[in-house]
């Protein structure tokens, strides 16, 4: 079916037949439209600027992840999931390194997880970085954006320096790292942790305690805790509505159970809170990866395993806490190198289907805020 | 007294003199803007085209002119045409009222720096730019586009609503000087209190005037943080979404040339227009006033910009309580007040 | 002479944007030419030296209610209209009715030609006067009309924020 040809669900009013037309409004939002992420369509029924309806079209981004995955043998692969969410490039490798480390029955040796777990958290950084920013400019301030990507810059770095990709890093290979860290690695780590510290609050002071900041984003979106499970709803959006849920706590991967750190969470569920859990979510993340810069452990960076991958027969299910919420890998292995079926629980996908309950009854401008408030990526709707 | 004839020849040389003027200060503000706004967010602003990128303007006044002008088929053609050179036009001839500076002799002809002083001068400036709102409204209807049109209602009615509380916000200066002339309004602004305080109106009771005219005025010329009409991340980009070249053009320059006028009123009615220090030799002191002047209309044009580069944007709704139960209120109290102080001294 | 000119113009204006207010069949195009009279009525109260009604006319009228008018327009999408049994009617009888009527009115004025000529500025036309008259002379008619579009405007209240039937509501799904 052609895109355009798609017919939406939506039911329209009563025509009304009379001279004068105030029936509903058909509206589609995207997918090329400035604010929603990407190429996200969302057909939305307006009564004037009301929303009384929305429905996402998603799909045109969708590159057949899955599918490639039985194409191609498990160290093919990996370059593959980065392109995902690719703001979040290296989470989406750990996650994937991680479920077919657990099918292989093989563990990461401790200095790997260490650097896996101090790349994951600068990877949240920028993440959350630049979902401030858009989510920001969205609703009209246009600074944050360019602040944040300033800021975002200096991780960046550190990634280039380290594996030579800044976006699409796959930093990770099955069983640990390939590279080792490179000299002053550390030194850069910490060096970046000291300028950014201040960074935070700065993005806070412009945006906080702004009225107009405020007006617009609290009461927007709400989304209380019962509903976000009732719906799959992780990550951040979670948290704010008060359900205290982070896979790093609830079953640590990687290094994580060797590091104090807490789990922000809001109460009333809505976009503001939302954003004040992101913000001390980046702050939890610094003090992570301070805990762990300072102690990486020396020894090997992978662990022994084959050439060629060839996983026992079974079936795996891995997640761990992606920036935007539960990242799973479910792989069915029938004892090939290539993987019977691989299936992805992407965050952003599911959260996405608590847009329509969130906008329902608000206006248009607050289609725009939750939109950035779910953070979604549609690499990794789509995918 | 000038004959018809000198008259006739010195209007025209000032209105080309100050239509010239308000484009390149049209020109040079959108420059100004990108450089401001630039260097609040760690950028450069343009700095390629000249020295600090003060060509800018007319290479971009080169590309809106080179540019393809598209007219999408589905739109209906008269107004399409129409809407941007009502929005140009209103926003250029509101200029034409404002003085810049005193009277001044030029080859014995005796003249006011402005095209004309009228006795009614604020209200028909107060005209012409409500009159600005159609361009606003009916590109946003004839573009036959959604999200044109709701630029183009949230436009109208974000301009009508906000227009009351502008007008009522000046009526306590007009209460103060007792005319609508422009100039006159200044001159009852002339002097100081105990010799350091300007006699400005903003600092003659008229604060609270003031405040509700500022917010009016970034209303009225749909500034952040009340640019929802043009709003390019709900409206795409409001009521100009399917216009281009020239024609787009037009409806940027009607906006900076807005801007430039409300600028120009708020030094007028509320700064002491082109009262200031005066020194040095005759000549110097002939340019002050117009570089006192000049230099306040800056300073607001500077506030815009930084407001710009700070603020999020209101949600519709939040904006038409703003005008209804915050401005307006406050310019009806300040209204009555004014009243009662200058009823009790008189 | 400048006068004349200027009033024969605008009044030529006038007329032509309140026919052409008649014959358009799109809405939009009538609120414009509606406009178009505004802006000449307004340019012959300047001519007679009322440069305050002059002001007023356009700002209220031209800028505030008719884009009102046009809002409105706008927000209905009002389409073309139809001719229809009802306005052939209309015209049928409006027509030979307004020409009886400007009849009468020429009648009547030529009858009484001899009333004398006004001078400009001699009508009440600056601001103090209109002051004076609106809160001095007229006071009673003036607030007598204010609470009429009180009233006006509490009863749009009332009829705006009257409850949707539950059947238009949006859902609200938990």
């Amino acid at each position: 079916m052609k895109p355009d040809s798609y017919i939406s669900h939506l039911e329209l009013g009563e025509k009304d037949e009379t001279f004068l037309d105030s029936n509903e409004l058909i509206i589609n939002m995207g997918p090329q439209h400035p604010a929603t992420h990407g190429v996200l369509r969302v057909i939305l029924k307006l009564d004037g600027e009301k929303v009384l309806g929305t429905e996402c079209v998603i799909g045109y981004l969708h590159r057949g992840v899955e599918k490639i995955a039985e194409n191609r043998t498990y160290t093919m692969f990996n370059p593959y999931v980065d392109r995902m969410d690719y703001v979040a490039a290296v989470s989406n490798g750990l996650g994937y390194c991680e479920a077919v480390e657990k099918l292989l029955n093989v563990e990461a040796p401790p200095r790997a997880k260490y650097i896996r777990v101090i790349l994951t958290e600068l990877n949240r950084i920028t993440s959350h970085q630049l979902w401030l920013g858009t989510h920001a400019l969205d609703i009209g301030a246009i600074t944050p954006l360019f602040y944040t990507f300033r800021d975002r810059e200096e991780i960046l770095k550190i990634f280039e320096k380290y594996c030579g990709a800044r976006l699409t890093t796959h930093a990770f290979r099955i069983g640990g790292c390939q590279y080792e860290t490179y000299e002053g690695f550390e030194q850069d780590v910490k060096k970046f942790l000291d300028f950014f510290k201040p960074k935070i609050d700065e993005y806070e002071e412009l945006l906080t305690t702004n009225r107009i900041w405020v007006e617009r984003t609290k009461g927007v979106g709400l989304i209380s805790g019962k509903e976000c499970i009732a719906l799959g709803v992780t990550g951040p959006v979670l948290r704010a509505s008060g359900v205290r849920w982070d896979i790093r706590k609830a079953q640590p991967y990687a290094a994580y159970s060797d590091f104090q750190f807490e789990i922000p969470i809001g109460q009333n569920g809505d976009t503001y809170d939302r954003y004040l859990v992101r913000m001390a979510e980046m702050r939890q993340s610094v003090r992570i990866i301070e805990q762990a810069v300072g102690g990486i452990p020396e020894g090997p960076i992978m662990a022994k395993v084959p050439k060629v991958l060839k996983p026992p027969v079974g079936e795996i299910y891995h997640s761990i806490e992606a920036p935007k919420g539960e990242l799973g890998y479910f792989i069915v292995s029938d004892g090939s190198t290539q993987p019977y079926r691989l299936r992805v629980r992407p965050p952003s996908f599911v959260n996405l289907q608590a847009l329509d309950m969130m906008v329902r009854g608000q206006l248009v401008a607050d289609v725009i805020a939750v939109i950035g408030t779910l953070d979604i990526v549609l690499g990794e709707v789509d995918r | 007294m000038l004959s018809i004839t000198t008259f006739v020849i010195v209007s025209i040389i000032k209105s080309v003199i100050a239509i010239l003027l308000l484009l390149t200060a049209v020109a040079y503000t959108v420059w100004l803007e990108r450089k401001v706004v630039g260097h609040i967010q760690n950028r450069w602003g343009p700095t390629r085209v000249g020295p600090f990128g003060l060509l800018q303007p007319l290479a971009d006044g080169l590309k809106f002119i080179l540019k393809e002008d598209l007219t999408p088929p589905h739109v209906y053609k008269p107004l399409y045409i129409a809407a941007p050179m009502i929005a140009v036009i209103f926003a250029i001839t509101s200029i034409s009222l404002i003085p810049i500076g005193n009277w001044v002799s030029i080859a014995g002809i005796h003249t006011p720096l402005e095209i004309t002083d009228v006795n009614i001068g604020l209200l028909i400036i107060l005209g012409i730019t409500s009159m600005g709102v159609y361009g606003v409204a009916l590109a946003g209807w004839s573009s036959n586009s959604k999200y044109s049109l709701l630029g183009g209602l949230r436009a109208s009615a974000q301009m009508v609503s906000y227009e009351i509380s502008l007008g009522l916000s000046l009526v306590g200066v007009l209460i103060m000087a007792g005319s609508f002339s422009l100039r006159t309004i200044v001159d009852a602004q002339g002097g100081t209190f105990w010799g350091f305080i300007p006699r400005w109106n903003v600092f003659h009771g008229q604060e609270v005037a003031f405040f509700v005219y500022l917010m009016s005025a970034f209303a009225e010329t749909n500034r952040v943080p009340f640019d929802l009409p043009e709003a390019e991340t709900e409206l795409v980009a409001g009521y100009h979404t399917e216009y281009s070249a020239m024609k787009f053009a037009m409806f940027f320059m009607a906006e900076y040339a807005n801007m430039i006028t409300v600028a120009c009123l708020a030094t007028l009615l509320f700064l002491g227009g082109w009262h200031g220090p005066l020194f040095g030799p005759p000549l110097l002191q002939g340019i002050l006033p117009v570089f006192w002047f000049v230099l306040k209309v800056f300073c607001f044009l500077f506030l815009y910009i930084w407001v710009r580069g700070t603020l999020p944007r209101f949600r519709y709704d939040q904006l038409m309580a703003f005008a209804w139960k915050f401005l307006f209120p406050l310019a009806v109290a300040n209204l009555a007040i004014t009243g009662l102080i200058v009823a009790l001294r008189s | 002479m400048l006068h004349l000119a200027l009033f024969t113009i605008f009044g030529a204006v006038a007329v032509a944007g309140a026919v052409n207010l008649l014959v358009q069949r799109h809405p939009i195009n009538s609120a414009l030419s509606l406009i178009a009279v505004m802006a000449s009525l307004s340019v012959e109260y300047l001519l007679l030296g009322a440069e305050f009604v002059a002001a007023v006319q356009v700002i209220v009228y031209a800028g505030a209610i008719m884009v009102l008018f046009v809002f409105v327009i706008m927000l209905l999408n009002a389409g073309e209209e139809e001719l229809t049994r009802g306005s052939r009617v209309a015209i049928l009888v409006g027509i030979p009715g307004v020409l009886i009527g400007a009849v009468l009115i020429a009648w009547t004025l030529v009858q009484h030609s001899g009333t004398g000529e006004v001078a400009i500025g001699a009508l009440p036309g600056r601001p103090e006067t209109i002051g004076w008259l609106l809160f001095h002379d007229f006071l009673l008619p003036f607030e007598v009309t204010s609470i009429l579009v009180l009233i006006a405007i509490m009863g749009a209240v009332v009829l705006a924020g009257r409850p949707v039937p539950t059947s238009q509501q949006p859902r609200k799904e938990a």
